[in-house]
């Protein structure tokens, strides 16, 4: 009876994660006619990141402080504090900046994305557009889904960007350490491909993973209130985990490449 | 267009037709053995109790549904084995009025119109223009292009939906109680507006409502569905002159009859104790 449970319950987990995987491969064939219809891609880039900017921004420079200060902490007791600017900086490059932006992206724009989808859903304007011969996939989530992986790496960005002001603002002015050292120091330390290029490689798979898991909550949801109010928090949840969870396997492989 | 052509070689054949249809989900049919034919140019009306299958006669026609037996054809073509290319043609050609209108809430009341238009079409700016507004003209709310849908009324908003609905001009249009929650004024404006597209722009209406006295006054032909089947079909005439109790009772509003007053239930006795159940049969005699 237990066994029958067990199976009956893994059989309905398989079937979601079957139906998740074919939503995204039909999201992925979409590409030629996302690119086709340019636009519809670019409003989403504006309103999913546009409208992230000043959280990402105001975000970005108190982690900035922050972790200025607690390097200083830390490096000073070796008598080397200039080195806080390379800190800053490969901290927020490599970790913190993708890292920190997915966990708000998924706060800030996924949420919008889960109730809005999913309240198209309740309000039948999915059907409405399947009635019409309108693939509610090419128009609706494939434009929403781009534009979020557009938008990810571009405000992880900026946010490891404003940090590094921020980190400069506390270390240079507050505490007195020298400009030509913190930025040299940084300059020096900072490989475009190890460093850069690792930070962008997961914030693109950030953006794909924190846009995929709102669509496809918001697109699977009960069409009820409680429905979509119980996918916009799972939105939250299972994206900040997989995150967290793929950061940890992402940082792993790259340090041992 | 393939279909296009056999519209003009058989102007004759009825519209849709359901043959022999059953539909369900797992072991409880829903409808079983239906047969039905729209003919070309008239309005056809559904009705029957609530749950008793008028909106999946619907969802049929528009394949939102498949049948489990039968076929359901229109233009004399079978919809089940359609890919959804194919399928997004013959839609193509069908509008559906949804019991809420299910506007898009983001786009204003043009874009709404012009949505199937910008989808389905490359035309010019100024001729989406023109036909929306011609749409929107003939539902009588060319003046309410620019307002949001969440600032319409009920009534307006299944309007927009119904000149959403015609944009692409259908063969066919389908509306789902399209006078439910409407004042008086609204649905006088609903039922002559669903007569009055019907005959100038050449469709064909399937009109699922309960709305007797509307319906029956625009329909050229009713259909009434009860516990899955089709009880009763014929003109509004005709059915009012029917003598079939289930069509008695339907017309005459009758709370008991063939459709019973109480759903099934257990022995009140059951429920309520012994004594109380006495107490109540005593009351009820």
């Amino acid at each position: 009876m237990i066994a029958a449970q067990l199976g009956q319950a893994l059989r309905l987990k398989l079937a979601e994660v079957g139906e998740a995987a074919r939503l995204f491969g039909n999201i992925l064939a979409r590409l030629p006619r996302s690119l086709l219809r340019f636009g519809l891609v670019r409003d989403q880039v504006y309103f999913l990141g546009n409208r992230s900017l000043s959280l990402i921004g105001v975000s970005g420079l108190f982690v900035g402080f922050v972790l200025c200060l607690q390097g200083y902490y830390t490096l000073q007791r070796y008598g080397s504090a200039e080195a806080v600017g390379l800190l800053v900086a490969l901290s927020l490059v490599r970790e913190l900046g993708p890292v920190v932006t997915a966990l708000l992206f998924a706060g800030r724009a996924g949420t919008s994305l889960t109730a809005e989808i999913g309240l198209m859903k309740a309000g039948e304007q999915l059907t409405a557009m399947e009635m019409m011969a309108v693939d509610p996939i090419t128009r609706v989530l494939a434009p929403r889904f781009w534009g979020g992986v557009i938008a990810m790496p571009l405000l992880a960005a900026l946010f490891s960007a404003i940090g590094i002001v921020g980190g400069w603002a506390v270390a240079v002015p507050l505490i007195g350490i020298d400009a030509g050292a913190f930025w040299s120091q940084m300059q020096g330390g900072v490989d475009v491909w190890a460093d850069v290029g690792n930070g962008v490689i997961k914030s693109f798979v950030f953006g794909i993973t924190v846009t995929f898991v709102a669509l496809l909550q918001g697109y699977t949801c009960k069409p009820t209130p409680e429905g979509v109010s119980q996918a916009t928090t799972r939105t939250v949840v299972l994206s900040s985990l997989a995150v967290l969870a793929l950061d940890f396997m992402l940082t792993a492989m790259m340090f041992s490449i | 267009m393939a279909s296009q052509s056999s519209v003009s070689a058989d102007p004759e054949r009825p519209l849709v037709e359901l043959r022999d249809v059953s539909v369900g989900y797992g072991d409880r049919l829903i409808l079983e053995n239906i047969h039905l034919s729209i003919p070309r140019g008239k309005v056809l009306a559904l009705i029957g109790t609530s749950g008793g299958g008028k909106t999946t006669v619907l969802r049929l026609l528009g394949r939102q549904l498949r049948p489990v037996k039968g076929q359901v054809l229109f233009n004399g073509q079978d919809l089940a084995p359609l890919d959804l290319d194919q399928l997004y043609a013959v839609r193509r050609r069908m509008g559906l009025l949804f019991q809420f209108g299910a506007l898009f809430t983001d786009l204003s009341v043009f874009e709404n119109v012009a949505f199937p238009l910008r989808e389905h079409t490359q035309l010019p700016e100024a001729m989406v223009r023109d036909l929306v507004l011609m749409k929107l003209n003939a539902v009588g709310l060319r003046g309410s292009a620019e307002m949001m849908p969440s600032e319409v009324s009920g009534g307006m908003a299944r309007r927009v939906a119904l000149a959403r609905a015609i944009a692409l001009d259908p063969d066919l249009v389908l509306y789902d109680e399209p006078f439910a929650g409407l004042d008086p004024i609204s649905l006088g404006v609903a039922a002559r507006l669903i007569r009055d597209l019907n005959d100038a722009l050449g469709l064909t209406s399937v009109v699922v409502s309960h709305d007797l006295h509307e319906t029956f006054l625009i329909a050229d032909q009713v259909a009434m569905i009860a516990n899955g089947r089709i009880v009763a079909q014929g003109t509004p005439a005709e059915l009012r002159a029917s003598t079939d109790p289930l069509v008695l009772q339907f017309v005459g509003a009758h709370a008991d009859g063939p459709v019973h007053f109480h759903q099934p239930a257990v022995p009140v006795a059951q429920d309520f104790g012994l004594a109380a159940s006495e107490k109540f049969e005593k009351a009820a005699a």
